[in-house]
């Protein structure tokens, strides 16, 4: 454990000039979705910022979001902010095993407390402890026991945020988010499927940065990256403003790059950074790829009814959005839906290609 | 003469998804007028606003190159270059494999991160100093 090292010095000691210092706080800022006005007030915190400790506790999860992290950008500006945290535990991730992991967690803990961020990514089944373990602790047993000496916790992904996948509905497991069982930390959700790795740095970059947890949502996400829609930062937004909607996945409108609303996109009901922030090194988002949003940082998105069906209703401003409905030429709500079919229907029958139809099983 | 530069870089509303582009020109040329009158510089990050594809290419062409390129080699690459409206930077940096982890408009006399930093200058003065020793 390094933490009585501070950032600037950590940096200085690999041959970092003040030049790339200043490049690291121009792009944290932008990582931080802060203004670059901020970049001097960034420098000045970082430059005296002490790396914190970080227990890493990984529970019903598929390792996407590790995946995502190790896999960003690697190595750079959010390496080096990894290199300013002392990752003291991480069970992919580290070197030791058995005992010798376990050791590591309970000497962190004992010689940060009161002051590590505990990061968990996995849901926590209730239903029998036995489901999931670790070193033949239960998942709700290990994350009491951390979750009691951490300055704060920081829910990865979308199970340990609100429960997940292992949450949809039969729920075999039991499972639950992080924020049902510790009800006396505070807790910043940073959920997605898998999250943003900028955003997962983000965020602690911000804690190391300032000290203290971002703005976050009626939900525990951060403002800074769950602050506007997937639709209000969409490029294509101005396609559902004028009404032109993609109706199949290969229609004139799909080719056009026309708003994807009527073949299920998500984008107007879900918060997160994809429009802006994007993925694969910023070169594009689903949307752009030209698939709907499914919604994937937003609590039971997997129970949503249907990835490829359009959402029923709006959930912004109900006279704009009728406005919108009106210019669209479109009935909204279910009726919506019950057009959507009847186009798709038609556009198998002429094109005798792929369509949502053939994607979605009940309609 | 700015209402001979608006006019030649107004974008038609049929060449922008967006319509992020024409607000974004105007936000740069404010931004000139701030230097210029209270010598206040501006920083837009081209990442934190919602551009189609193309669109920021279009901006960037729209800018084009100035009389000054300067390239920085600092935790990666860096590319800053002065536009042809003087005062006028664009700011691209990259880490150690070549990805842009941050693209910025600055409209400045001159970045801050081309100036020597007191801290290297300190550093590079005992490192001079030893030598001669």
């Amino acid at each position: 454990m390094s933490n009585e090292k501070t950032l600037g010095e950590v940096l200085r000691q690999q041959g970092v000039t003040r030049r790339g210092f200043l490049k690291f706080c121009a792009a944290t800022a932008s990582l931080m979705a802060l203004p670059p006005a901020m970049v001097p007030r960034i420098a000045a915190a970082l430059e005296n910022a002490r790396r914190p400790s970080v227990i890493w506790l990984s529970f019903q999860e598929c390792t996407g979001c590790t995946e995502s992290l190790t896999r960003s950008h690697s190595p750079t500006v959010e390496g080096l902010i990894f290199d300013a945290i002392s990752l003291d535990y991480h069970h992919t991730l580290q070197a030791a095993a058995g005992d010798g992991a376990e050791l590591a967690r309970e000497k962190a803990m004992e010689e940060n407390y009161g002051n590590y961020i505990l990061v968990v990514d996995g849901s926590i089944p209730l239903a029998n402890p036995g489901f999931s373990t670790i070193a033949g602790i239960s998942n709700l047993e290990m994350l009491e026991e951390t979750a009691k000496g951490a300055a704060a916790i920081v829910s990865v992904g979308s199970c340990a945020a609100f429960g997940g996948i292992p949450h949809a509905s039969p729920n075999p497991t039991g499972a639950v988010a992080v924020s049902d069982i510790i009800k006396d930390k505070p807790i910043i959700n940073v959920p997605g499927c898998p999250p943003i790795p900028v955003v997962i740095t983000g965020v602690l970059a911000h804690f190391l940065t300032f000290g203290s947890i971002p703005e976050l949502d009626a939900l525990g996400r951060p403002l800074a990256f769950y602050g506007k829609s997937i639709h209000d930062r969409c490029y294509r937004r101005p396609f559902y403003d004028k009404g032109q909607f993609a109706e199949t996945f290969d229609d004139e409108g799909a080719k056009l790059g026309w708003c994807l609303y009527k073949l299920g996109c998500k984008g107007p009901t879900t918060y997160n950074a994809c429009a802006t922030t994007k993925w694969n090194e910023g070169t594009s988002f689903p949307i752009e790829a030209g698939h709907p949003c499914l919604g994937c940082s937003e609590p039971g998105f997997w129970d949503g009814g249907g990835f490829y069906k359009a959402i029923s209703m709006p959930t912004e401003d109900l006279t704009r959005t009728a406005v919108y409905a009106i210019g669209a030429g479109a009935a909204a709500g279910i009726a919506l839906g019950a057009v959507n079919r009847a186009r798709k229907a038609r556009a198998v029958k002429a094109h005798e290609k792929v369509t949502i139809d053939d994607l979605e099983k009940d309609s | 003469m700015m209402d001979a530069v608006s006019t030649e870089l107004r974008v038609a509303a049929g060449e922008q998804l967006t319509l992020n582009v024409e607000p974004l020109l105007h936000e740069i040329r404010h931004g000139l007028a701030r230097l210029l009158e209270n010598a206040v510089a501006t920083t837009i990050d081209l990442r934190g606003i919602p551009l189609a594809p193309g669109e920021e290419a279009r901006i960037i062409k729209v800018l084009g190159t100035g009389e000054v390129q300067a390239h920085m080699s600092a935790l990666g690459p860096s590319e800053i270059m002065e536009t042809r409206f003087p005062g006028v930077w664009l700011v691209t940096h990259y880490n150690s494999e070549n990805e842009v982890i941050g693209k910025f408009i600055e409209v400045c006399d001159m970045p801050q991160i081309l100036k020597a930093q007191a801290e290297d200058i300190r550093e590079g003065l005992a490192q001079l100093t030893a030598q001669l020793a």
